[in-house]
């Protein structure tokens, strides 16, 4: 019997000491009194910290696998998971504000959130079947708990029962698919699946079973039109503190399992694999921007809006090549720069008590406050796809390698797409400077919430001028690893 | 290539009417005479005392939810101790490792008042 060594403790060391932390936070939010969980929260934001020095600390392009081969640290888990701190950090700051504004401070809030972070970080580091549904189900589990967190809204219940059923079906069409895998291949680590993958027949019929239902489970997960249904109610019905936050990190997670999955373990299948992307791109694209037209919430229609951003994520997937992979990490980046700061306007247009999320609250908010007007025009400019705003490089890069594979049908697809999702962004905008502002009441909040909104609007414009350094991040990440492609 | 996707497409399809099929079965086979005091609804027998909808104590809920989570933890335990001979001090520190997150579980579920059950 192999018994895990100093090496492999090493290599899962942030996850280890995230865990560790999480605890201490919950004992910590226990025995304190403080109403308004100060401490609670410095605690949250020092445990990311944590997370970020130990990543960048090891930070190495050399592929390290632990625990008998269930467990990988590369570079893709590596950036994944600071992408992931940083995001979660940032969500975790305007949650703190929103239950302020709301006055229903609750440190389980962010308990939840850290373990959330933790299932995630898992997700990204598993090169195991049972790695990586551990690490979905914690990540699951936590965003159904964080969803029902506000218990007297009849709104929120219904909003969490219908996260929890499609959730738990999600759960066992990937798990019903991996067990046909696994039938198949005799494994479920994903390096064994790969080489058994590359010397089985293309039309084994277990395996195209169990691709099918993999694919399947991760849309669910995903939200990617046609198994998109929760989204739209789970957003509306959720606190928005709540909304911003699974609308944006878990993609990160999301995309991971992507390409753990698909491309780590099923990469030889990439041909068959490839058609049902198309199909789920397509479709997100069209449903997610058409319907998203007709929503008069505002937190619905960027639901809808997600799923056309899950559409074009998908098609960097589908491109199948390491450009197309890094084009799909970017765009998956950048969507949750640009959701953190499109939420982060809503929480700071509510007051105890209300949501701002119709669209006719959001009417002249130029009148009210010029600088927030001006920040949600870049996050909307910067969602339409807009140059010089940081949206339309991730959609640019999207595109480009899915021309550079020979679909071209595709890319003028997601173009007509975008354009026309284009109306609902612009509408927004009309809305803020060309009406009239029914609502009257003053904009406050707290320092750093100003500074840290500004700031994600700032970015979005910066990195839109000057999109190298970004992007350089992600090309650099799938092109010094090297994939298990056939 | 597409062809390879008829058997999933077969499997669906004969998913979907064996669960028609069944339930269709067992309406159209099974007696069905209707009177209003069998459709009526009754209590043990009695007439009903009180509406179906109302609030109720999820206290049990509460105290069943909480026992599973500690009953589980035994079957973690008999499988360990059995091996524990073979596995040694590694075991012990994992099981250990387990308990500590457990106790931290406890120790939240003991504070938040979750065990009171005034």
């Amino acid at each position: 019997m192999n018994l895990p060594g100093t090496q492999d403790y090493l290599a899962a060391l942030p996850e280890i000491v995230v865990a560790t932390l999480a605890c201490i936070v919950l004992l910590i939010d226990l025995w304190s009194n403080d109403r308004e969980r100060l401490l609670t929260w410095l605690a949250t934001q020092f445990t990311l910290l944590v997370g970020i020095v130990l990543i960048i600390v090891q930070l190495s392009t050399d592929v390290t696998y632990a625990f008998a081969g269930t467990y990988v640290k590369d570079i893709l888990s590596d950036v994944l998971k600071l992408f992931i701190f940083i995001g979660a950090g940032v969500a975790f700051l305007y949650m703190r504000e929103y239950l302020r504004i709301h006055n229903e401070m609750k440190g389980e809030y962010f308990t939840l959130g850290l373990f959330a972070v933790l299932g995630m970080m898992v997700l990204a580091s598993a090169s195991h079947m049972i790695t990586l549904y551990l690490g979905l189900e914690l990540l699951s589990l936590s965003l159904y708990a964080l969803v029902a967190m506000r218990r007297d809204s009849a709104q929120s219940a219904e909003a969490a029962m219908k996260y929890f059923m499609l959730g738990a079906i999600a759960s066992g069409m990937l798990l019903y698919g991996m067990s046909m895998i696994y039938g198949a291949t005799g494994s479920l680590d994903l390096r064994e699946v790969a080489d058994a993958v590359a010397q089985a027949r293309s039309d084994d019929l277990i395996l195209i079973f169990g691709l099918v239902f993999i694919v399947a489970g991760i849309a669910f997960k995903l939200g990617a039109v046609p198994f998109h249904m929760w989204a739209p109610d789970v957003y509306q019905g959720a606190p928005t503190a709540v909304t911003l936050f699974l609308a944006t990190v878990p993609k990160l997670a999301a995309f991971a399992m992507l390409m753990r999955l698909l491309v780590d373990g099923l990469g030889p299948l990439h041909d068959q694999w490839q058609g049902m992307l198309i199909i789920l791109a397509v479709l997100s694209m069209a449903i997610g921007n058409l319907v998203a037209i007709a929503q008069e919430n505002i937190r619905r229609m960027l639901a809808y809006s997600t799923i056309s951003h899950v559409g074009f994520l998908l098609l960097g997937v589908l491109s199948g090549t390491d450009q197309g992979y890094a084009a799909a990490l970017f765009y998956t980046v950048v969507y949750m720069i640009m959701g953190l700061g499109a939420f982060g306007v809503l929480v700071m247009l509510g007051r105890a008590g209300f949501e701002a999320d119709r669209l006719s609250d959001i009417k002249g908010l130029n009148q009210r406050s010029p600088w927030l007007a001006g920040v949600m025009l870049v996050m909307m400019f910067s969602m339409a796809g807009v140059p010089p705003f940081l949206g339309f490089w991730a959609k640019f890069a999207v595109l480009q390698e899915v021309v550079a594979v020979g679909l071209v049908w595709l890319a003028v697809a997601a173009v007509v797409f975008s354009i026309i999702g284009a109306f609902y962004y612009l509408r927004i905008v009309k809305l803020i400077y060309f009406d009239e502002a029914e609502e009257q009441a003053p904009i406050r909040g707290s320092s750093p919430m100003r500074v840290m909104v500004s700031s994600n609007g700032l970015v979005v414009l910066l990195f839109g001028l000057f999109p190298a350094p970004l992007l350089g991040i992600c090309i650099a990440v799938f092109t010094r690893i090297e994939l298990v492609i056939g | 290539m597409l062809e390879n996707y008829l058997p999933i497409l077969i499997f669906m399809a004969v998913g979907l009417i064996m669960g028609a099929v069944v339930m269709a079965i067992g309406y159209l086979l099974g007696p069905q005479r209707p009177d209003s005091e069998k459709g009526s609804a009754y209590e043990c027998g009695f007439e009903a005392f009180e509406d179906a909808r109302m609030k109720f104590d999820v206290r049990y809920y509460l105290v069943a939810i909480l026992f599973i989570i500690f009953d589980l933890e035994i079957a973690f335990l008999f499988p360990w101790a059995v091996v524990l001979g073979e596995i040694g001090l590694f075991a012990l520190g994992a099981m250990a490792i387990f308990l500590l997150i457990l106790v931290v579980g406890f120790i939240y579920e003991w504070k938040k008042g979750a065990l009171e059950w005034e």
